[in-house]
């Protein structure tokens, strides 16, 4: 027995120069990711406390077992006790084992608690993010703002240190300061999870759960879903780069011009030519849509339907729209009225009508979407 | 066949041909029936799980698409599961608890045999749930073994046929159960009473009225879930007032005590096997009876430790959270039973006994994994990461399959009348310890380091980890081609066993199977033996 243990350590060992001599992987480690909230380093202490115990209580349990194998083995002439069982050891040993597993368990019980107590509460938040899992990206509300942003995966080769890793739009906050996450979800279950920052709450549809959080230190950190989530649940990592004070606050003015600038350009009243529709609706459909219906517009059939020649893309304006901004409960084509602007959704849905041969030869403009919301 | 000649048979030996498994009402046959169609199926939830595995070498997509590695996940566990260590279970109960007891069959024999042949068609089913995908059959079953809607109500006909696997395997298990219970009721020889019935009669005991509880809650579920899939509910479906949430509550209301159904059987054969071969009756025999109810009644009300992430009240979640510790009390004394029957003990290293050894020390392991995924804010980080496949591994494979490894060389000579070959046994222990200890042991850093459990592909800093862990898996599974050999091998010949098999087999609380013959003849007990 004790020459598994061995084998389990050398293991380790093993494993823990591969990480240490690869100055690529040097943020892999042997344990939890380092925190950098205040959160997350009491986690992690708890975290220590309960490994440390694991291990001890998994030590003692072999030693003892190997010390027995050794000690009361038949070929060194080891006779059984046949009474064992009977006399007071015997009897009323069991008692023992409550009072020392209880022991232990009440040495983890309360740090535990102290620690819940942290994750549950709530204090003044200086900002709340309002974040939602979709199939497959997230969105980033700061509700004290109006700010957006969308992330979705961006594409790296597997040999890239970016590879599952990157996103298109990093999500932004600000160190030092009382941040509140909620959490929901649009389609199906999802978690946001950034170790370093902030423990994971599911994303549920129909529900808005709450974390938080206050960064202590600057820098870029890595997360991913994990609640699974479907045919993408691999492919939703989350990206977030605290900055400065003073930096977040340049970051979300500069970000609200922009949504400003873009609102304006949506706006209903504008009418748009067929090459400006369709070079937008190229670029927000392969960002929004591909995942699923294919850069061709070939779908992946039978879950995904094709667009190409389909009968709702060639069919009527308003049925094609209302598609796109309702969706089709029970399957994976969510709402996009909901996260799309009138301009993104005319842009899409021209681009659907007109692409890969299809030939409705219609544009759909702003008015047409606002008015079928 | 004749009449004539059936009925003679019945009295003499065995009908032949396809007849003698088809109709098979005699507990022996059945219990053949389903320890070989557990092997059978081992070998097919093994081959996903080594696809699994391949495709996990290396970052980027090698083998197969993101929609079917999921679908593979999920059919690799329920098949791990319901196919797998539940009809081994089982089959283990068929052929000893009628030995042990001093029982001539099951209380229920035709029952018996209606329980086991509901087993192939749900299993034909199971796997045509990961084929018609292929046919138009709408989204795979990309859920894992969870069943988690809303996920589980966007997959297509695979769902259904899952749902209708379950229909059928619950059917199948509560009518084992049924007559399990019964039997251990109602079918003991005189003298054997209900305190000196062998730890594996009473390990049965527990799982089936575990079974009985938990399986019609999950069959509800299910078909709630059907109905919110084709009928228009929605229980689950927050936009017309259900709730996604309750489905996990039903999931591991019923997902938590299965953990006790795959686990007892196993702890009953270390109940059997250690003594034998420390050659000491079982220490705490009365305390073991009494933990296991402690487990039951415990296994029953601490199933939310497995969604501490859905947001429950933080009073409720410590509720959980106590409860799931106080597990590690039950628990720890059949360790500390078990360790101190070795004590003062005279023990040898037969393959048996190497594998409850094993167990002891890796089960104690993942109990203290285990205990760490209990508390609540560490496991905020741990959960649905590989931390927690690690764990479940850990107390999965010594806790079950190696329990019933043990078993099958413990009792292989008393079903076959011949003695296995030791060397090759011994050899088969240590390779497959080692190929899992290296499959899952560097799981528990991947866990750590951040990688999220049922992702087809990874970043590069997995890389290392996930390499260790192919490797031991392809180490672990190809030394199961041993274990088909060795089992073959001794059925088919070998040094012959005596009516004890073992030296130390009738040592304490043992069952009456060392009193028959080896093989046991078609029919025993047909008067029922006196225990003094
Ligand atoms: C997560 C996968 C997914 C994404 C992303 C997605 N869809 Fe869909 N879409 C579907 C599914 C599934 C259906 C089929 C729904 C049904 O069964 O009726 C569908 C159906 C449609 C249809 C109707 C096609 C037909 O012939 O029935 C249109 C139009 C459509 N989607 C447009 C879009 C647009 C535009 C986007 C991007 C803004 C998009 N979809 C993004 C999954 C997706
Ligand atoms: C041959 C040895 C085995 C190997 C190599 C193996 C490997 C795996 C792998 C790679 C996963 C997927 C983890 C993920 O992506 O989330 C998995 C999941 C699982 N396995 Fe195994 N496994 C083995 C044996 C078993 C056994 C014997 C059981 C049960 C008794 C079992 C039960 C499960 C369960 C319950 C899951 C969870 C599936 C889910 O996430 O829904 N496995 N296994
Ligand atoms: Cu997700
Ligand atoms: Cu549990």
């Amino acid at each position: 027995m004790h020459l598994k243990r061995d084998s389990k350590l050398r293991l380790a060992t093993i494993g823990g120069v591969f990480a240490l001599s690869n100055p690529a992987y040097a943020e892999y480690g042997l344990n939890l990711v380092e925190p950098a909230s205040e959160l997350t380093a009491n986690v992690f202490d708890l975290h220590m406390l309960t490994t440390k115990l694991a291990f001890y209580i998994t030590v003692v349990v072999t030693v003892f077992v190997a010390f027995i194998l050794v000690r009361y083995r038949r070929s060194s002439g080891a006779e059984a006790d046949q009474e064992m069982h009977t006399n007071k050891f015997g009897v009323y040993s069991w008692l023992l084992v409550p009072l020392i597993v209880l022991g232990i368990d009440l040495s983890l019980v309360g740090p535990a608690n102290d620690t819940l107590k942290q994750v549950e509460q709530h204090v003044d938040a200086e900002l709340t993010v309002k974040v939602t899992g979709s199939q497959w990206k997230w969105t980033y509300d700061y509700l004290d703002n109006g700010v957006r942003v969308v992330s979705n995966l961006q594409e790296h080769e597997a040999d890239e240190v970016g590879y599952l890793r990157s996103v298109d739009n990093h999500f932004v906050l600000p160190v030092d300061t009382n941040i509140r996450f909620l959490h929901t979800a649009t389609d199906v279950l999802h978690a946001w999870w950034v170790p370093a920052i902030a423990i994971k709450k599911d994303s549920i549809p129909g529900y808005i759960h709450e974390t938080s959080t206050r960064v202590t230190k600057e820098g870029t950190y890595y997360g991913q879903c994990a609640e699974n989530c479907g045919k993408g649940h691999a492919y939703m990592p989350i990206v977030v780069d605290v900055i400065s004070k003073e930096k977040f606050s340049e970051w979300v003015v500069a970000r609200t011009a922009d949504a400003n600038a873009a609102a304006a350009e949506a706006s209903a009243d504008k009418v748009w030519s067929k090459e400006d529709l369709m070079a937008r609706g190229e670029e927000l459909y392969v960002k929004n849509c591909a995942a699923c219906h294919q850069v061709n517009g070939a779908g992946l059939p039978p879950v995904f339907p094709a667009l190409k020649g389909s009968a709702i893309a060639l069919g009527a304006v308003a049925e094609h729209l209302d598609v796109v901004i309702k969706g089709k409960a029970g399957t994976a084509m969510a709402a996009w009225g909901a996260q799309l602007n009138d301009l993104e959704v005319a842009a899409i849905v021209t681009y659907e009508r007109n692409a890969w041969g299809n030939d409705a030869g219609d544009l759909v403009q702003p008015a047409d979407v606002k008015s079928a919301r | 066949m004749s009449d004539a000649i059936t009925h003679e048979a019945h009295h003499h030996g065995p009908p032949t041909g396809a007849k003698r498994w088809l109709y098979s009402t005699n507990h022996k046959d059945i219990g053949t029936m389903y320890l070989i169609f557990a092997l059978i199926m081992l070998f097919i939830g093994g081959a996903m799980a080594m696809v699994i595995r391949a495709e996990l070498w290396m970052p980027g997509l090698q083998l197969v698409q993101p929609d079917f590695f999921n679908n593979l996940v999920t059919n690799h566990a329920l098949i791990m599961v319901f196919a797998v260590v539940m009809p081994a279970g089982v089959g283990l109960a068929n052929w000893m608890i009628p030995l042990m007891i001093g029982a001539p069959d099951m209380a229920m024999p035709r029952m018996n045999n209606m329980s086991f042949w509901l087993l192939p068609p749900a299993a034909c089913m199971l796997i045509l749930s990961m084929i018609v995908p292929f046919f138009g059959g709408g989204q795979t079953v990309n859920t894992g073994w969870t069943l988690y809607p809303p996920l589980s109500i966007q997959s297509g006909m695979g769902m259904d046929l899952l749902i209708f696997t379950i229909h059928i395997l619950g059917v199948s298990s509560i009518m084992g159960s049924i007559n399990i219970i019964t039997t251990i009721i109602n079918m003991r020889a005189p003298g054997m009473t209900m305190m000196k019935l062998p730890m594996f009669v009473w390990s049965w005991f527990y799982t089936a009225l575990l079974l009985i509880v938990v399986m019609p809650i999950f069959a509800g579920g299910v078909t709630m879930l059907l109905f919110d899939r084709h009928f228009g509910t929605s229980f689950f479906d927050a936009a017309g007032g259900g709730d996604p949430v309750l489905f996990q509550h039903i999931f591991w209301f019923f997902g938590h005590p299965e953990v006790y159904v795959l686990l007892l059987p196993s702890i009953g054969v270390l109940g059997m096997v250690i003594p034998t071969f420390a050659r000491k009756p079982l220490f705490g025999y009365k305390s073991l009876v009494y933990g296991m109810a402690a487990l039951y009644g415990l296994g029953l009300i601490v199933w939310a430790h497995h969604q501490y992430t859905i947001g429950m009240s933080i009073e409720t979640t410590t509720y959980f959270m106590i409860g799931t510790i106080l597990i590690s009390i039950p628990v720890g004394l059949m360790i500390f039973n078990f360790i101190f029957t070795l004590w003062r003990g005279s023990i040898t290293f037969e393959t048996p006994m190497l594998f409850a050894l094993g167990i002891i020390v890796m089960f104690s392991f993942a109990g203290t994994t285990g205990v760490m995924l209990a508390v609540v804010p560490a496991d905020l980080q741990y959960h649905d990461t590989y931390f927690v496949v690690a764990h479940f591994h850990y107390a999965l494979i010594p806790g079950s399959l190696f329990g019933l490894y043990a078993a099958v060389f413990f009792w292989l000579p008393k079903w076959t009348g011949h003695m296995y070959n030791e060397r090759l046994g011994k050899i088969f222990f240590w390779w497959t310890t080692i190929g899992f200890n290296l499959t899952f042991f560097p799981q528990h850093f991947s866990g750590l380091a951040g990688m999220p459990r049922r992702i087809v592909d990874y970043n590069m800093i997995f890389t290392e980890f996930n390499v260790m862990s192919s490797v031991g898996a392809f180490i672990f599974g190809l030394s199961h081609l041993l274990f088909l050999y060795i089992i073959i091998k001794t059925i088919k010949g070998g040094e012959k066993a005596t009516d004890e098999v073992w030296e130390g087999s009738s040592i304490g609380c043992a069952g009456l199977e060392w009193t028959v013959p080896s093989p046991p003849p078609f029919h025993t007990f047909e008067t029922a033996p006196q225990v003094k």
